[in-house]
Parts: C-alpha cells; sequence; structure tokens
C-alpha cells in the first residue's frame, strides 16, 4: 500500500514537520519542500550558521519547543525525501511544480499537505517604502535569524501578540527602542484577562513583555491612530494621532505589522474551496476539524490555513496527517486524534480572545490619504484604487488588479490585497468578503525566464 | 550609510564581496540584505518612480529586495545567503 | 425581484464585441440591453495578449480588420482613454527559409489590401532589430500594426456603453432565449426578464449553445493560449513580434515588461477559467530568454490563459442566423478577435439599422458549415494555417 502513498508536505515549519513526523512513524516516506535553507518555520526560523547564541536566546520562552522541533526534524531527516531551497510554484491535480537550483521539476504526489504559514498583514501609511521600515516579522528576522537590529533608534508599531513580544526581544538584544505604538485602546487589552484560566502562560507572559517595557521607561502608547513614517533616502521620524493630538517621535526605523494573513495561493491552485474567515477578515481554504480540504487528498494546517498560531500549528500538522493515514486506509489511534483535537479547539477559543485584545484598525480604510502608496509593486496609490471604484463601479479584488494593477506585481498581491479589500469594503460600505480574494496564479513567487526545465523527479 | 545594526553574530568570519565597487566585509551567515544593508541604505530603487527600497519582510514574501550581480543576474537579498566574492550592484538599470 | 426590460437590441455577452456593438448601436439611437455572466471584458477580450494586428489575417479578414484599424488610434475619443495603443509595428520572424517563404507569399496575396508590409531581409534584420537573437532568416513587418492593454480597452467599451445610455447588466447570465411573435423573450439567472426586437450573440467560447438553440450547430472549440509575464524590464521590445510557424509571440508594455505566448493552457474545474501547464509556460519563458537576450536574466511573474472559442476554420462567425429573423451571431474569433472587435461592432449595428453591412462578411456566414457541397470560401485558403495564434 505505501508504495502508492506518495505524500506531498509543502513547508516545514511547526505544522510541516509533526506532519512529516506522523506520517514517519506510520512508514511513509513523505516529501517535504520548503523554500527556506533549513527547517523550523518562521517562529522557529534557524540561522544560516550557527553563532554564540544560545536556544534561549534566540526563542525565549519558547526555546525547548524550537529545540524540540528541531530535534524531531533532524531524526526523521534521512526518513523522507527533503527539498530544502526549494520553491513549490504550481500545484495542479496530482503533481507540484518546484522550482530547484534554477532548475524546475515536476514532483508527483498521492496526498498534499500544505503546511505554508503566514506572512503579517500590512496596512499601508505614508512612508512605509522608506527604506527603514520593515514588518514586525521582518524585524524580528533580522534580529533572530541575522542577529540585527533594523536602525539604532527602532519604533514598533501596530495590532497583535507580535507586537509586543518582538519589542521585547529588540530590548532583551540591547536594541534601542524609541516607543512601542498600539493602535489598539488600552482598554482592549484587558479582554486577556479572560484567556488566563485557558492559556495562562501566554497571557502571563504577554503582560510581562508589556511590563517589562514599560520598567525600562520604553513609552508605549495606545489607541495610536499613525500618520506618517517621515524622510526620505531613510527613515527619520514617525507622525501619530493619540487621543486627538498629533504627535511626533524621531527615530530611523519603523517595524510594524496587523497580526499575519495566511499564505493560501497553493491551495486555491489545488482547486480548494474557500470559505470567509470573520476573525481573520480574510478568505481562507475550507477545512474541517482535521485539515482536509474541500478537495480529496489535499490537507492544510498551520497558519497557512487560517491564523491560529504555532502550538495550534504543530497539532494541526499531525493531525492532518492522521487524516491523511485514515483516508489511505491506515489504522490511526484515535485516542491521539481526540487529544489533538481538543488542543485545536481550545486554541481557537483563545484565538477570539486574542482578536478582541489586538483588533484590527478599521477605522484605516476610510482615513487612509489618496496619495499613499496602496501597492508598493506597481506603484498605485490609494487615490488610484479608489477611483476606479468609484466611477467603474469596482466591487472585487480582481477586477480592481485589471483595471488598476493593485496585486499585479513582483508579490501577486501578498502585501497590498488585505488593504484592497478593506478599502472596497470601506467605498462601497460592503461587508469585507465581498470583496472577494485575488485568484492565485502561477507562478506564485517570480521565477527565472531562462529557469532549465527537468523531467520527473524520482 | 548603514542601515541595519549588527548586535550579535560578530565572532562570525568575515566574507568578503564587491558592493557598487568597493570591496565590503560581511558574515558567514548572512543574507544578502544584511550584508549590504550593514554597508548602505537602500538595495534598489523602485520600478515606476525610482524611489529607494530596502526590502520590506524579510522573509521572502514581498519581493521589494531584489538586487542585481554585476553581470546583470538578479537575486532575493532576503533569502540568498552572502558567499564570497559576491559583485552586487544596488541601483536599478535605468528602464526605457 | 423579476423585472421586465423592452429593449430594440438584447446582446448575450460583454466582451469586447458585444460592447462595441452596444456602443456603436447607442450611437445610432437604439436602445441597448448589454449582458453579462460575469464582468464585462473579464473573459477573452480582457485577458488576451493584446495583438493589435492585421499582418497574417486570411484575406477574406483584411476589409473587416482595415476598418477597426481605423478605429484603434481614435479610441480616446471614442471610449475615453486610448488603452495604452501604440502603433509599434507587427515583425512577424522567420526561422526556416520555408517560412520566409510563406512569408514572402502571404506579402504577394494582400499585396493589394493595404497592409504595407515590408519584407526584411536577414541583414537588416540584425541593424533594425538587434535586440532579436538566434538564426533568423528574415521578417515581415507590419507597420501599422501593433499592440493595446486589453484589461482596460474592453471594461472601457462596456463603460462606454453604459455612459451612452445602455443597460449593462453585469453577473446576469442569460439562461434562455426563446423567438416569441414580437421578437425575442430573454431570460437571466436574477430573474430579470427582457423582451427584444433584436438579438446579437457574442457570447464568445460560450455562444455555440445559443446558435445551437436555434437549430445553428457549429464546429465550435475552447482554446486557451498561455501566457506569461516578466518583471519589469529596461525598454528594448520596439515592435510587437510574431513568428511563422507560430511558437512564440511577444510585445513590452511601456511600464518594461513583456508579455508573452505560444502554448496552450487547459481549463480548471470551474470551466470558465483556465490556467497555463507548468510545463507549456516553461517552455514560453525558455523561448523568450533564447530569443532576446535582454530577458536572459529576468523573472517570469505570473502566468495566465483565457478561454476563446475556435472555429473549425478559423474564421468567426458574424452574421444574421439562416433559422431566425434578427437574430445575429458574432462569435468564434479563433484567437484573433482582439483587433477586429470594434469594427464588427460597428457591422453588427449595421445589420441592426440597414440589415446589411457596408463591410464584406459573407465568407463568416453562419450556414457555411452546412454547405459543404459548395466548398467553403473561408475554409478553402491555401495559406499555410499557423498552429498557434501568432500575433
Ligand atoms: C515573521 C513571523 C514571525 C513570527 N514570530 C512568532 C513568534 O515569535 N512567536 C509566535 O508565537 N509566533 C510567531 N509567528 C507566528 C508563527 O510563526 C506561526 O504561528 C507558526 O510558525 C505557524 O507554523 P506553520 O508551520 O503553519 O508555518 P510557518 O512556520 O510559517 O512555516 C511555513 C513554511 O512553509 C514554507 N513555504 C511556504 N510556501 C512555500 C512554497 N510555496 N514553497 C516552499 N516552501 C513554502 C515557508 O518557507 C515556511 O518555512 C510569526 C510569524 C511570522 C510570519
Ligand atoms: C489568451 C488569449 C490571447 C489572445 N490574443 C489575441 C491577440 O493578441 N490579438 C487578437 O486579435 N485576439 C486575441 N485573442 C482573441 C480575442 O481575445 C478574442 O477573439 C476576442 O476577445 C473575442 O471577443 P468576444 O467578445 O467574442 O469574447 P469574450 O471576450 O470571451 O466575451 C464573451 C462574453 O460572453 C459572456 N457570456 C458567455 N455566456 C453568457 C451567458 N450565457 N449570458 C451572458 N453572458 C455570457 C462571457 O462572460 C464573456 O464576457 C486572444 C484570446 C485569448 C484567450
Ligand atoms: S524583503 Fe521581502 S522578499 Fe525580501
Amino acid at each position: 500500500m505505501s508504495n502508492a502513498v506518495r505524500p506531498l508536505i509543502v513547508g516545514a515549519g511547526p505544522a510541516g514537520i509533526r506532519a512529516a513526523q506522523a506520517l514517519v512513524e506510520a512508514g511513509l516516506k513523505p516529501i517535504v519542500v520548503d523554500e527556506a535553507a533549513s527547517g523550523g518555520g518562521q517562529i522557529y526560523r534557524q540561522r544560516l550558521a550557527p553563532d554564540k547564541r544560545t536556544p534561549r536566546d534566540l526563542y525565549g520562552s519558547e526555546a525547548s519547543k524550537a529545540t524540540a522541533l528541531h530535534e524531531t526534524f533532524a531524526r526523521i531527516r534521512d526518513k523522507i525525501e527533503y527539498f530544502p531551497q526549494t520553491l513549490v510554484w504550481n500545484v495542479r491535480g496530482t503533481s507540484a511544480d518546484v522550482a530547484i537550483d534554477g532548475r524546475t521539476r515536476r514532483l508527483d504526489f498521492s496526498h498534499l499537505i500544505l503546511a505554508t504559514g503566514a506572512t503579517d498583514r500590512i496596512v499601508p501609511f505614508h512612508g512605509w517604502t522608506i527604506p527603514g521600515v520593515f514588518t514586525l516579522g521582518g524585524a524580528q528576522i533580522a534580529l533572530k535569524s541575522q542577529g540585527c537590529a533594523i536602525g539604532e533608534q527602532v519604533v514598533f508599531l501596530g495590532s497583535g501578540p507580535l507586537l509586543y513580544l518582538v519589542a521585547w526581544q529588540y530590548v532583551k538584544a540591547g536594541a534601542r527602542v524609541a516607543a512601542v505604538l498600539d493602535t489598539a485602546p488600552f482598554s482592549a487589552k484587558l479582554n486577556l484577562l479572560r484567556g488566563l484560566p485557558s492559556q495562562p502562560g501566554v497571557v502571563l507572559r504577554g503582560m510581562r513583555y508589556v511590563a517589562e517595557l514599560m520598567a525600562r521607561g520604553i513609552p508605549v502608547h495606545f489607541g495610536v491612530e499613525p500618520d506618517r513614517i517621515e524622510g526620505e533616502a531613510r527613515v527619520e521620524g514617525i507622525v501619530w494621532r493619540e487621543r486627538g493630538k498629533e504627535r511626533r517621535l524621531a527615530c530611523d526605523a519603523v517595524g510594524y505589522g496587523f497580526a499575519l494573513r495566511s499564505e493560501t495561493q497553493l491551495a486555491d491552485l489545488a482547486g480548494c474551496r474557500f470559505v470567509f474567515d470573520e476573525r481573520d477578515r480574510a478568505w481562507r481554504p475550507e477545512r474541517d476539524m482535521a485539515g482536509r480540504t474541500s478537495v480529496s487528498g489535499v490537507y492544510i494546517a498551520g497558519d497557512g490555513a487560517g491564523i491560529a498560531g504555532a502550538d495550534a500549528a504543530e497539532l494541526a500538522g499531525e493531525r492532518a496527517s492522521l487524516a491523511l493515514l485514515e483516508d489511505a486506509g491506515y489504522a490511526v489511534n484515535r485516542e491521539r486524534v481526540a487529544v489533538l483535537e481538543r488542543g485545536l479547539a481550545g486554541i481557537q477559543r483563545f484565538r477570539d480572545i486574542l482578536e478582541i485584545a489586538f483588533p484590527f484598525p478599521d477605522k484605516w480604510a476610510a482615513s487612509v490619504a489618496d496619495d499613499v502608496l496602496l501597492c508598493r509593486c506597481e506603484e498605485i496609490s490609494v487615490g488610484q484604487a479608489r477611483a476606479a471604484m468609484r466611477e467603474q463601479e469596482v466591487r472585487e479584488l480582481n477586477r480592481l488588479k485589471a483595471l488598476t494593477r493593485v496585486g499585479m506585481g513582483r508579490c501577486q498581491g501578498r502585501i497590498c490585497a488585505c488593504a484592497a479589500a478593506e478599502i472596497l469594503a470601506d467605498v462601497h460600505g460592503q461587508p469585507l468578503e465581498a470583496a472577494g480574494r485575488l485568484r492565485a496564479q502561477p507562478p506564485i513567487k517570480p521565477i527565472p525566464l531562462g529557469i532549465a526545465a527537468d523531467g520527473e523527479a524520482a | 550609510m548603514a542601515l541595519l545594526k549588527r548586535l550579535a553574530r560578530h565572532e562570525l568570519p568575515p566574507i568578503s564581496f564587491t558592493l557598487n565597487g568597493t570591496v565590503c566585509t560581511g558574515r558567514v551567515g548572512d543574507t544578502v540584505l544584511t550584508a549590504i544593508l550593514t554597508q548602505a541604505d537602500q538595495l534598489r530603487l523602485s520600478d515606476f518612480s525610482g524611489s529607494p527600497r530596502a526590502g520590506f519582510c524579510q522573509m521572502g514574501a514581498c519581493q521589494d529586495c531584489w538586487v542585481m550581480t554585476s553581470d546583470g543576474e538578479r537575486i532575493r537579498a532576503c533569502s540568498t545567503a552572502l558567499e564570497p566574492g559576491m559583485n552586487l550592484r544596488t541601483f536599478a538599470e535605468q528602464r526605457s | 425581484m423579476s423585472r421586465t426590460l423592452h429593449k430594440d437590441v438584447a446582446i448575450i455577452g460583454g466582451g469586447l464585441v458585444g460592447s462595441s456593438a452596444a456602443l456603436a448601436l447607442r450611437r445610432m439611437g437604439f436602445s441597448v440591453v448589454l449582458l453579462d455572466k460575469g464582468y464585462c471584458g473579464a473573459q477573452a477580450s480582457g485577458v488576451n495578449y493584446g495583438g493589435v494586428r492585421r499582418q497574417g489575417r486570411p484575406p477574406e479578414q483584411i476589409a473587416l480588420s482595415q476598418r477597426a484599424h481605423a478605429i484603434w488610434p481614435r479610441l480616446k475619443e471614442v471610449i475615453g482613454i486610448d488603452g495604452e495603443f501604440v502603433r509599434s509595428g507587427h515583425l512577424k520572424i522567420a526561422r526556416t527559409e520555408a517560412e520566409m517563404a510563406s512569408l514572402e507569399a502571404y506579402a504577394a496575396r494582400v499585396a493589394d489590401l493595404g497592409l504595407g508590409l515590408e519584407l526584411v531581409g536577414h541583414n537588416q534584420l540584425r541593424e533594425r532589430f538587434p535586440w532579436i537573437a538566434g538564426n533568423i532568416v528574415g521578417a515581415s513587418l507590419c507597420q501599422g500594426d501593433g499592440h493595446a492593454n486589453p484589461r482596460l480597452v474592453s471594461a472601457a467599451f462596456a463603460l462606454a456603453a453604459r455612459r451612452a445610455g445602455a443597460d449593462v447588466l453585469e453577473h446576469t447570465p442569460v439562461s434562455h432565449v426563446e423567438k416569441v411573435p414580437e421578437g425575442f423573450h430573454l431570460s437571466t439567472g436574477p430573474g430579470i426578464e427582457i423582451k427584444a426586437q433584436f438579438v446579437i450573440n457574442s457570447a464568445g467560447a460560450w455562444a455555440d449553445s445559443f446558435a445551437e438553440a436555434f437549430g445553428e450547430p457549429v464546429p465550435l472549440s475552447r482554446i486557451y493560449p498561455s501566457m506569461i509575464v516578466t518583471e519589469p524590464v529596461s525598454v528594448f521590445m520596439s515592435a510587437n513580434i510574431g513568428a511563422e510557424g507560430g511558437g512564440i509571440y511577444a510585445r513590452q508594455v511601456d511600464r518594461g515588461n513583456c508579455i508573452v505566448g505560444g502554448m496552450r493552457g487547459e481549463p480548471n474545474t470551474d470551466l470558465d477559467f483556465s490556467r497555463p501547464t507548468g510545463s507549456g509556460a516553461v517552455t514560453i519563458m525558455n523561448r523568450a530568454a533564447a530569443l532576446f537576450p535582454a530577458l536572459r536574466n529576468s523573472y517570469a511573474i505570473r502566468f495566465w490563459s483565457g478561454t476563446e472559442g475556435e472555429m473549425a476554420d478559423r474564421n468567426p462567425v458574424i452574421g444574421f442566423s439562416r433559422t431566425t429573423p434578427n437574430l445575429i451571431h458574432a462569435f468564434g474569433f479563433s484567437g484573433a478577435g482582439f483587433q477586429i472587435a470594434p469594427g464588427v461592432g460597428e457591422v453588427l449595428a449595421e445589420l441592426v439599422r440597414d440589415g446589411a453591412s457596408r463591410t464584406p462578411i459573407e465568407a463568416f456566414a453562419i450556414d457555411r458549415f452546412s454547405r459543404k457541397d459548395q466548398g467553403s470560401p473561408a475554409g478553402s485558403t491555401p495559406e499555410p494555417q499557423e498552429r498557434d495564434i501568432s500575433k
């Protein structure tokens, strides 16, 4: 039987690694493909070369989880077919096109587990393309993987758990944090207390970050309405409104973001049906508790299936593999399934609380000025997009793309599509879901024109 | 002028590379983005308005960190490891 | 919510053909409803390669093509935007002596039709188009041809029709059309009923079902030409490129992106959408990198494909139904309808107003497929048929 079962896992983050492990334990040899040079995914990303820093320095409270995951991956390394630094750029039917070292090859699979994770969710402001402005995730990667701060006077801005975490990691690493600007009011944070009974560790840790930042004299502002980042060749300062008053702070770097958005292009190309997720304010692949999508043989796990965090990703990865095994006729451990599903359900409830504590800045779309760049690839302004929405009655993202190029550039809308949907909703007074989602188009990331075509992989 | 500030990894061996004709030094384990932005404050000029860009996401999503090598090859700086002898350019060729 | 509209003309399909007909009809004073199952100009007309070329068309299409040719430079006046139309010239290259001979034969056959073709030899080609690599034997240049942005042009025609007073109903699929004594009765998905004197069937790759419903089955198949687009690069490509024998066509827009086509894609599970195959797209990319050294290091950022109706003889169907009075067909443009569509729109409006057009369209009659004994004028062209649509 196992000869015919040849699963492909895309992504070697917490979800992908746990998925691979479960398949290996059942005696299968999955293919694992990841664009990164080594396993770990976003949160447990590894350095390109080891340095003096310990796992504790890098991953803080999550060090033991990181180490466990990396060790698991090392242990199953020769029981899987692993393609690092390999981009899956297309999926169709039961094959995937992958780019590996200047060549493209086709990988055939019997089952597909998509564990593609997430990237920062962004909304634009004046000055968001100035050198020195990075996403929160980008700021964290600079530190964790590269041992660098994004500047000497860093402002962190946005909403979401990552905001305080990254600021705190910067301070710990010896960087100068000029301020933390939270777009949500302080009162929103009180909702976190409701999460204490179920996730005390997470809540208390989050509170500790804020307390420690404040104790070190780092200004933390709540209810911030960002106005602009100043500078030309590089960041010079940031201006925001707070309780009606304009405030300005000099800084040389800004890290910002508003939680995360799922990477869903491959699920789309695989033909999965999507549903609108109110909490994520986004369309995501439809799935059952186990991660089965609407396409038989295609499973989805981790943040790519809707944002739920790293712990959930580990559980969901394993759960998806158990579903795959069950569907392929293997016996699975029911008790384990129940444990995983209980864990996932608990985290989902906590996610609801997090969303209230770290809300999306829903006034942004109405207030953002026309001359702000909306699509940083194609350099299309908010005003150009609004004009098309109003004058040509554009109500949907693909049409907006066709008529204005928003989302048509190198990043394929990863950065601007969320913001464009918010503006569509605002301009037409329509629900967010009516904006739809950009249809994925291969290659989901740029590939070289001269890429050499291989035959089918082994 | 540098955009990024090194806080760690000082102990790693140096790698030499060329940036806009000048010989520079990075570290083993640097991405091309880190190697450049610890020396300079931009990676490229945007395609249409020619404004300076220095990447954004550092995780291969935004595609705003493509730099050129002296022989015209393109490199996504945040997800490419620095290699000895790389010859990099941070200004785009003029279009049209 | 059901309502009934009464119109002179109901147009099924808001591609460039239907939209330009709607606009032309409004200018003549007819009341018009333009119906599309999705957005107007979101199918073939909005996603095509954008080649605006007369060169390479069979002689029977040239008069119609010339009519359209006169409209393209006036787009700003007609629809309010220039649609990024540029008269770059269309250069059709020959890679073998046989292909060159075929270009020469074509030039001779259309010599009197006003295309102004210029045959360019190997050395001259090197001099004038140094950015093309490889062993090119020669080429044929049609200076007056060019390219435009289909995403903008097709939507703008529909918008112009609306501004001129047409009722443009998007997301309104026509589910049923019936001849009634007073004209036609159309039913739509959202429950809107339409009564009209005339019906124009311009439903693109979906038009065959309407023709068949009126007893006129046609040999229409669906094709899915594949496109790739590169990141922006310095502008080097001074002409719209085609190749005798097919295999590649390419153009570069002002912003620097190069659009290259040459293979066929496949439909998705949702048959209204299609996409290139991975290997097909890589083949196009490799061909482009080989033919244009300036692209050797550049990246492809997106592929797409579109759904097009192709007739067995690769000529469109344009003209009155042979079974049903006041029913007019205009579909099956076989991969080459973008350039001629604005002309077709005018022709369709003339058919409604005058019962005939001043542009010859006999070759496109729908009954040509059932008149086999007579030999179809369109199907018997001795010109070598291109396998790929070549722009
Ligand atoms: C930058 C960033 C920083 C974060 N930091 C924290 C943190 O400090 N603490 C915390 O609790 N949570 C953090 N999160 C959230 C946390 O990373 C996620 O919850 C968790 O990593 C989800 O795991 P995953 O396995 O679903 O996806 P990921 O860990 O994101 O892994 C997905 C993997 O898939 C690969 N991949 C995706 N698409 C393709 C493709 N087409 N081809 C090949 N490979 C592909 C990626 O390279 C990646 O390695 C962060 C998220 C981001 C984006
Ligand atoms: C990828 C590609 C590249 C091409 N390149 C070129 C080129 O370079 N040069 C060139 O000249 N030509 C080219 N063509 C051909 C050209 O695009 C078409 O011939 C032309 O657009 C046809 O226009 P149309 O209006 O007939 O069809 P379409 O634009 O397809 O319009 C038909 C419309 O009918 C609607 N419809 C269908 N069924 C119903 C229904 N039941 N009710 C209501 N509405 C309905 C559809 O939604 C659609 O919008 C290309 C085609 C493709 C697909
Ligand atoms: S910085 Fe975003 S892709 Fe490199």
